[in-house]
């Protein structure tokens, strides 16, 4: 556990002096090209802040409600055979379909539950290790007008599902 | 999807709450998700930027072409046919990069130009070809080396550790990505032996 917390907390510095050291080495103006990379992260936040209002402000309705606590308490058989914490679920369920949903659930949860419990840990795992599925096929087969997708969208359920079920086991393990 | 997802969402809140006579907390509480995320924005903000800028970097010193080079082997084993298609093959790898260094605006164009290059070799047009299929499913189980939207949103939670998750993330990103991969594998060789036999009857 020690040597996994060193490890995680060393990538962002080795990246940072690697990164910044290259860039010098090969006599670029470095802090000119950080100016211009800056501003497209700018656009970016700008770019996502409609969605994550209309999303949030949709899951703080449903938990305000009561209505996540009860799905949640639905499905909390389903859960325990991959020892999920029930919390998670909605985060499963949306992950695939919405980036900026899951987003919204994994904040939410945070808000909750906190970000270093089991169950924010388990969140920001899931998170981290899963993909917006739904969007990303329709987006790169869209493109190119295919309309027989083939195995594709079942070869990715079953790496979104490994994925969730291992950052559940995962984080039991780790935390 | 995300049409119905949305509505959905809100029409349920609204169903819970008045049968559980929360109907004004329920509105309430819109205005705060609202106000929350324009929060939860602002405290993403100088991250986002911090390593988009840094991203730019080791883009314009050739870092991430480096990167790519190295990634080469991995290729062949990912996609066999794509020996001689130079041009599919650098869009491809272009992608991974991305995705893997956290590049998603770069990664999303480079990937429909991987997608435009394998639909110019592929001979059934508007029916998938493997490649496509493989390559569709690797994006969809990306592996990040840093995911700093989600360690900024831990840190700005009120985390000690954000960073803590990075290790366990990559272990279940690799899961993950290999259960697609073997899977698309395996259905294509269950989807190729089908089409022999249909030939062959």
């Amino acid at each position: 556990m020690q040597a996994i917390k060193v490890i995680s907390g060393g990538v962002m510095p080795a990246m940072l002096i690697s990164i910044i050291g290259y860039g010098l080495i090969k006599g670029i103006n470095v802090f000119d090209a950080f100016l211009n990379g800056a501003k497209d992260g700018m656009k970016t936040a700008v770019k996502i802040l409609p969605a994550l209002v209309g999303l949030i402000a949709a899951i703080t309705m449903l938990r305000t409600s009561g209505a996540l606590e009860f799905i949640t308490r639905m499905l909390a058989p389903v859960t325990s055979v991959f020892k999920m914490p029930p919390e998670v679920l909605p985060l499963a369920l949306l992950r695939p379909v919405s980036g900026s949903g899951a987003l919204a659930v994994v904040n939410d949860i945070f808000k909750a539950h906190g970000a270093d419990s089991l169950v924010g840990y388990t969140a920001s795992v899931m998170m981290g290790s899963t993909e917006t599925t739904f969007y990303t096929l329709a987006v790169y087969y869209g493109a190119v007008g295919i309309k027989d997708s083939r195995y594709a969208l079942k070869a990715a359920l079953i790496a979104d599902f490994v994925g969730m079920v291992s950052s559940c086991l995962v984080c039991r393990m780790f935390f | 999807m995300m049409n119905y997802v949305w509505a959905g969402m809100i029409i349920l809140a609204y169903v819970f709450a008045v049968s559980g006579g929360r109907t004004e907390a329920v509105t309430q509480s819109a205005l705060d998700g609202a106000k929350g995320a324009v929060d939860m924005v602002i405290s993403l903000l100088g991250m986002m930027c911090f390593w988009t800028g840094l991203l730019e970097i080791a883009k314009r010193s050739g870092l991430t072409e480096k990167l790519a080079k190295l990634a080469s082997p991995l290729m062949r084993i990912l996609f066999p046919k794509l020996k001689k298609e130079k041009e599919a093959q650098s869009a491809i790898i272009m992608n991974m990069i991305a995705n893997f260094l956290g590049l998603s605006n770069a990664a999303t164009p480079l990937g429909i130009k991987a997608m435009e290059e394998l639909d110019r070799i592929n001979g059934k047009k508007q029916i998938a070809s493997s490649e496509m299929c493989m390559f569709v499913v690797i994006n969809t189980a990306s592996i990040t080396l840093m995911p700093t939207t989600l360690i900024t949103l831990r840190s700005a939670a009120g985390s000690t550790e954000p960073f803590s998750v990075i290790v366990p993330v990559w272990i279940c990103s690799v899961l993950s990505v290999t259960a697609g991969i073997v899977a698309a594998k395996l259905f294509d060789r269950r989807e190729d032996e089908r089409g022999l036999c249909r030939r062959l009857r």
